[in-house]
């Protein structure tokens, strides 16, 4: 989303799915996972809107849609590809909005080579580090930055390769003006390159691929096309059924081509609703406990030979759009973190910030816990012995620690994994042997503390403290805070003891000189969370309270923790607090909490006005010009510059917003575009590409390249993958998997699996298997089965249904099981985690790991138990000649 | 109970004098089912709040009744839910003030077979020593041959079931510490 | 479907003068999405014990049917059945700026009004429906109980009074659709309250006010029976002809219920009986003979203390 449109997150919001005339769900199991949302689709099924469904499950969204299509786990991209090939081949792409608002008509560089030259990678691979050079992907005579992703690629050129000479020189330094070709014809503009990519994805491919009966594609195809255009709007809503794969960037960046080629982004009833999982996962993502981001989702260092504030805005930041404020975003954050040692003499402090060398997720974290470097761990909330891919690797991590502090409502399995975990059971692990000092701290509940929540749209939502917690238990706000304050008091003591290396005082220094004087209240000393608000909505030099992004300034005379969020206590008031409900305002209900940016509730809504500022049809109107008033008005708060008139032109060599014309709707890229074609930011390719999961039953029909070549493999004897078709031993694992959720269950059950009312709704881990595969298994319902994967096995009881299709795919049957993944051993409801089965196989861009699509055996019966559950893996592996080098191959 | 009390209380005698010839009726109802009344109207203030599990952000009231959660349900005033909850949400009174909470810190020592108790003082100062020595051992002022300043000592990972204020003192406190290994449920 | 028919008004035949309208639930089990949300709101605001762990191996129902712990019950159906290909006809009249002025969110009885269905899945579909207390016009439960523990509220519901049930469960086999139960730790007799306690409050039962696709509709009956013919018509022209409703007929077997249902098949899929008769169709005459001996016996014995009292 972030880089084809320029912001990470949801296009729109919820109760705007009320205005879709058709709405497709995939990758995502709505009605069970976000069921309240849900009454949203119904709104609009009410007012006759269509509902379709893709999903390899027939769950409790397929029951309520017009339209189930069962397809293969992994292959969205071949559907979705399938449709974008349907709507340029049948010319059902909204030609004027694509002409206004996407990058259609740029040309690309020659040097590009597209997956059809190429039989399946695009130019610039090398095979030896498993990589791209991006640079030939770049439009000609023009580098773009992207506004999200790894804007670190082109870091090198950017900041050395002539681009600082050009710098002040007043021009156009590599041109910022890319070539542009209205006809849509020049053979290398991105329209073209497009309609070759995708030409070879035909209904008889996604057949092939997905499994899908062309007739019901066909019907998807034109459901979707009829209700798109100038008086209809389509919407898509996604969740992890997309981002859990190698490709799963990708695989959303196929319904946002799709999406912006039918003219269905910024408009009511549009969009793409990425739905998210937990209360404030996109508040984790925009104030981001992500390693590869600052606060806003500026990038965070990477270790440079040489780099200043100004280099590292050179090499990250675009020229164009509201990226080329980078500067005022990252010294108002250094303000808000240094304060007055934050100072223009010393770059603000910009070399307390650590810096990156490659990735650091939590799955490097945990081989470098393996290797010992990293000794402490900190489990905030989170429950990795269960929740995370091959929960072995977690729990092997953990128990090479030298301490870990958890944090939860319960003893969960992270917190007990050193004694009654699975590998004491099959003694790979000893209590007495492992070294691990366990911290665990009982945690608050959200009723008793202030704060506030992201929710799925952007929405920041103020939850009042009800109660006191009880004994030990504590905000996280509480411990962290404290802890900061305890560690500081130390290192403070430290450097004043006089006998302190000067080394150490200057390492000490960015944690002593840190802004930490948060007011406290009440007998248990809490931080004053709103303080907190305050800081991370910022202030200028007066100490007032900012109420906008567009205030903030690169000369150290404005602080903001979080520049997207700039605007939230504007005032000084808690925006996120506001109330006013929902039946006593308008639908948009502005007045109700605060999304960010700027209150806006439909992104990009500059493009549900044509290039003149008039709505596309009076159906669909939601912002328009006031040609009067000389400004942009309509139901929401416009997502552009409110006086820029429609016919703006930017003057000659205008940077950042300036730079902006008044048809520039997207107004975080460096071309003011949706980018149907991606020439920066992404690190496995500009299009999205059909390959198989990491573990496949089947060739990729459409290319040589089987799976993505620069999709990122953790190397571990206990992550070993598996043989795909046509290598040997592929028949030992025939089955796909896939894992999900329940609606009576929370992720990894922290918060379901110890609630006796949601435990006895779904009390044990189970399988769902198709009729044609128990038989062929000899597997009975309700009766034990193990699952089996060169990882480990698991066991579960068996749910014999219609629900899980065995599908046909290049003439034979193949059939998917599926694995609710929410249980552990501890709890109310137990049972194996679904997480042992998966492998460390990453998308390369999210590092995001593919537990939704990998390939198994079952069998009956329950598992052996102790060290026959290791023995039964290893002969599996024996069995399918299984080596660390296996599935590895580029 | 008097026999006075009792005989009036009798169902034959209220069903005539209450004109209730079903007698299954007015003539029937208890004292308790005369006095009853919601749980909510006892409260002595009800909380704004959002529920705490999934991304839909739920609006919910909280009832409180003497420092004690009562009853947690929908608000209706929310757009984005208007009222409604899903199993999750309606379990939230069960999740903040059920039995399956644990309220005592507790510690596990290097190789010991089980947990011990700890006062919730000595367990915080015994982290923060932790964290400065792990830090400082795992302190790069160079990476790669490149300046760095960071350390590789220590990891943290969640968040995305926290308040935005409280991820952002965590990403705030350990980037100042020079942690880079933070991550959250996001990624996951 | 009676409609001209005066109904009976079980309210007033139980002594209440002005009494409230009675009210009761409209299920449209087309919308539900089987999200189970009415069992929690209903434990967590009734404080109904839990009740136990086991896979049942029926769908996604683990709570196989109601009880004296369970007072709502969501039913999971899978079948290879096909759905009517449905087209509600609505689809060019939606305009974006009118509702933009008059607020986006159909009501929700409207919203409870609108043509859904399951979709046309590949011979496959999987009903979901929520089944609570009937709360029936003629409660053969009531009629049993001979404590008074059981009694006809002011909205016409039927409630069970902790405070004076004994556990005799006489109720128990009286009720035709199995719905009232007794615990086995204190063998009193439990079920839907439709949440008494919360109506006399004007505030509406847990279960229907949690729902988030309003699968569960709470009001007066008479709107909800004239709401749901409504349903089922549109239904039926949108070429659903299997939706029919159950337990809305005064003229049954219970003299009609005051929680009904819009059903896509047999009763008996869902698990209700078809053709439920109050198990006491003959008690009211013979009350008519019990009262007659009381009154006699109320002559003789009470006034004398009554009188007593009147003379201090």
């Amino acid at each position: 989303m972030g880089t084809s449109f320029g912001r990470g997150g949801a296009t729109t919001f919820q109760q705007d799915l009320a205005n879709s005339d058709c709405i497709v769900i995939q990758g995502s199991n709505m009605a069970e996972c976000h069921p309240v949302g849900f009454q949203w689709v119904m709104e609009a099924k009410a007012r006759g809107a269509k509902l379709i469904h893709v999903d390899p499950r027939f769950t409790r969204t397929s029951a309520l849609a017009d339209v189930h299509v069962p397809l293969r786990a992994g292959t969205d991209i071949a559907f979705l590809g399938g449709i974008v090939h349907y709507v340029l081949q049948q010319e059902q792409f909204f030609r004027d909005y694509l002409l206004a608002y996407t990058n259609a008509p740029m040309i690309v560089s020659e040097k590009f080579a597209d997956t059809e030259d190429l039989d399946g990678v695009f130019s610039g691979l090398d095979p030896e580090s498993r990589s791209y050079d991006v640079e030939t992907w770049q439009y000609e005579g023009a580098e773009v930055q992207a506004a999200s992703g790894k804007r670190d690629q082109h870091w090198q050129r950017r900041t050395h390769a002539g681009r600082g000479e050009a710098h002040g020189s007043g021009g156009a330094e590599i041109g910022t003006e890319p070539k542009r070709d209205e006809t849509l014809q020049h053979p290398r503009c991105v329209f073209q390159i497009l309609k070759r990519h995708y030409a070879r994805y035909t209904p008889e491919a996604v057949e092939q691929i997905c499994g899908v009966p062309q007739e019901k594609f066909l019907q998807v195809c034109e459901l979707l096309s009829e209700n798109s255009g100038r008086e209809r709007t389509s919407a898509f809503a996604y969740a992890v059924g997309w981002t859990q794969h190698t490709v799963g960037v990708q695989y959303i960046r196929t319904a946002a081509i799709l999406q912006t080629l039918l003219g269905n982004i910024g408009r009511p009833g549009g969009g793409i609703l990425a739905l998210r999982g937990h209360a404030s996962i996109q508040g984790s993502t925009d104030i981001p406990t992500l390693y590869n981001l600052l606060p806003g989702y500026i990038p965070m260092r990477h270790a440079h030979s040489w780099e200043d504030l100004a280099t590292f805005v050179q090499g990250e930041a675009a020229e164009k759009g509201y990226w080329g404020n980078m500067e005022s975003y990252v010294v108002s954050l250094l303000k808000a973190w240094w304060g007055p040692h934050a100072t223009p003499e010393n770059e603000f402090c910009f070399d307390y910030l650590p810096r990156l060398t490659g990735s650091h997720s939590t799955y490097e974290t945990v081989m470098e816990q393996l290797k010992g470097t990293c000794e402490g761990y900190f489990l905030l909330g989170e429950n990795p012995a269960v929740g995370s891919a091959n929960a072995k690797m977690q729990r092997l991590g953990m128990a090479n620690l030298d301490w870990l502090v958890v944090r939860d409502f319960s003893l969960i399995e992270s917190a007990t994994w050193w004694k009654d975990g699975p590998e004491i059971e099959t003694g790979e692990l000893s209590t007495d042997d492992i070294k691990t000092e366990v911290f665990f701290l009982p945690a608050a509940a959200h009723t008793e503390k202030d704060g506030s929540f992201t929710n799925t749209q952007r929405l920041l939502q103020w939850h009042h403290q009800a109660v006191e917690p009880e004994g030990d238990a504590r905000s996280d706000l509480w411990f962290i805070y404290h802890l900061g304050r305890r560690i500081r008091e130390k290192l403070t003591a430290a450097a004043a003891d006089g006998t302190q290396k000067d080394a150490d005082r200057e390492r000490d220094r960015p944690v002593r000189e840190l802004t930490w004087d948060y007011p406290v209240k009440g007998e248990l000393a809490e931080p004053d969370a709103e303080a907190v608000l305050a800081e991370i909505n910022g202030w200028n030099a007066d100490a007032e309270p900012l109420s906008s992004y567009e205030q903030l300034k690169a000369d150290g005379s404005t602080a903001c923790g979080c520049w997207i969020y700039c605007g939230v206590y504007a005032d000084g008031i808690n925006q996120a607090a506001r109330r006013k409900p929902g039946t006593e305002q308008n639908w948009v209900a502005p007045e109700w909490a605060w999304a960010w940016p700027l209150n806006r509730r439909i992104l990009y809504n500059r493009a549900s006005a044509d290039p003149d500022g008039k709505p596309w049809s009076e159906r669909k109107a939601y912002i328009w010009w006031d040609a009067e008033q000389e400004k942009w008005t309509g139901h929401d708060i416009p997502d552009f510059k409110a006086t820029k008139p429609p016919d703006f032109q930017p003057e000659e060599g205008a940077k950042g917003p300036d730079a902006l014309r008044g048809t520039d709707a997207f107004v975080m890229q460096a071309d003011g575009k949706a980018w149907l074609y991606v020439p920066a930011g992404l690190t496995d390719g500009p299009l999205p590409t059909h390959y198989e999961p990491q573990e496949s039953p089947f060739p990729n029909l459409l290319y040589r390249q089987q799976r993505n070549p620069v999709r990122q493999m953790m190397k571990h004897e206990n992550n070993r993958f598996q043989p795909s078709d046509g290598q040997t031993g592929s028949e030992v694992f025939p089955f796909v998997v896939t894992t999900y959720r329940l609606t009576e269950h929370h992720t990894a059950g922290g918060m379901s699996r110890w609630q006796p009312y949601l435990s006895e709704l779904q009390p044990e881990m189970f399988c769902e298997v198709s009729p044609e595969l128990a038989t062929e298994r000899g597997l009975e319902h309700l009766e034990w089965a193990t699952i089996v994967t060169a990882r480990t096995a698991i066991e579960a009881r068996v749910l014999v249904t219609d629900r899980m299709p065995s599908l046909r795919v290049q003439g034979r049957t193949v059939h998917q099981v599926g694995l609710p993944y929410h249980w552990g051993p501890n709890g109310l409801s137990t049972g194996d985690a679904a997480n042992e089965l998966a492998s460390l196989s990453l998308d390369p861009n999210t590092h995001i790991q593919e537990v939704k699509a990998l390939t198994c055996d079952i069998r009956p019966g329950r598992r052996p138990r102790g060290p026959q559950r290791i023995e039964l893996v290893r002969e599996y592996q024996q069995r399918a000649g299984i080596t660390d080098e296996t599935g590895t191959e580029v | 109970m008097g026999v006075r009390q009792w005989i009036e209380g009798w169902p034959v005698l209220r069903q005539w004098s209450d004109g209730d010839p079903s007698g299954r009726g007015a003539a029937a109802k208890s004292r308790v089912s005369d006095e009853l009344a919601p749980r909510t109207r006892e409260a002595d203030k009800v909380v704004k709040s959002i529920c705490p599990y999934c991304a839909v952000g739920c609006g919910q009231n909280v009832y409180v009744k003497q420092d004690k959660v009562t009853q947690i349900e929908g608000d209706p005033d929310s757009p984005v839910s208007r009222g409604r909850l899903c199993p999750k949400g309606s379990a939230s009174l069960q999740l903040t003030t059920g039995s399956a909470r644990q309220h005592q810190v507790l510690y596990r020592r290097p190789h010991g077979t089980d947990w011990e108790t700890l006062d919730l003082d000595t367990a915080m100062d015994m982290i923060a020593d932790r964290v400065i020595a792990s830090r400082e051992r795992g302190w790069q002022w160079e990476a790669d041959g490149q300046r760095a300043r960071r350390t590789m000592g220590f990891a943290s990972l969640g968040g995305a079931t926290l308040d935005n204020e409280e991820n952002y003192l965590i990403k705030k406190l350990f980037t100042a510490l020079g942690a880079i290994q933070i991550e959250n449920q996001a990624r996951v | 479907m009676t409609t001209a028919r005066e109904a009976t008004d079980p309210a007033a035949e139980s002594g209440y003068t002005d009494h409230p309208p009675r009210m009761g639930f409209f299920t449209d089990t087309t919308v539900c999405i089987g999200c189970k949300a009415c069992e929690v709101a209903c434990k967590e605001w009734n404080a109904v014990p839990a009740d136990g762990l086991d896979l049942t191996g029926m769908s996604y129902d683990n709570t196989v049917g109601l009880g004296a712990n369970t007072w709502r019950h969501v039913a999971f159906i899978e079948q290879r059945k096909p759905l009517a290909a449905q087209d509600p006809g609505l689809h060019h009249d939606t305009d974006v700026l009118a509702m933009a002025e008059h607020g986006s969110a159909t009501q929700p009885p409207e919203a409870g009004m609108t043509p859904t269905t399951p979709g046309s899945g590949d011979d496959f579909r999987w009903l979901m429906a929520s089944d609570v207390c009937k709360h029936c016009t003629h409660a053969a439960c009531l009629d049993v109980c001979p404590t008074g523990s059981l009694f006809r509220t002011e909205f016409g519901t039927v409630v069970v009074q902790e405070d004076i049930c004994n556990g005799c469960g006489y109720c128990i086999p009286a009720c035709p659709y199995g719905v009232i139960d007794q615990r086995p730790d204190d063998g009193r007799a439990w079920k839907c309250t439709l949440c008494y306690d919360r109506l006399g409050e004007g505030m509406e039962p847990a279960c229907a006010k949690a729902c988030p696709t309003d699968s569960i509709q709470f009001g007066p009956l008479d709107e909800l029976r004239e709401r749901a013919q409504q349903r089922v018509r549109q239904l039926h022209e949108a070429g659903v002809g299997e939706a029919r409703l159950y337990g809305d007929d005064p003229d049954d077997g219970v003299g009609g219920d005051g929680a009904f249902f819009l059903l896509l098949d047999e009763p008996e899929v869902y698990g209700f009986p078809p053709d439920p008769v109050v198990t006491t169709r003959d008690l009211p005459s013979m009350w008519r003979h019990v009262g007659a001996a009381a009154a006699t016996l109320l002559a003789g014995a009470a006034a004398a203390f009554l009188g007593a009292g009147k003379g201090r």
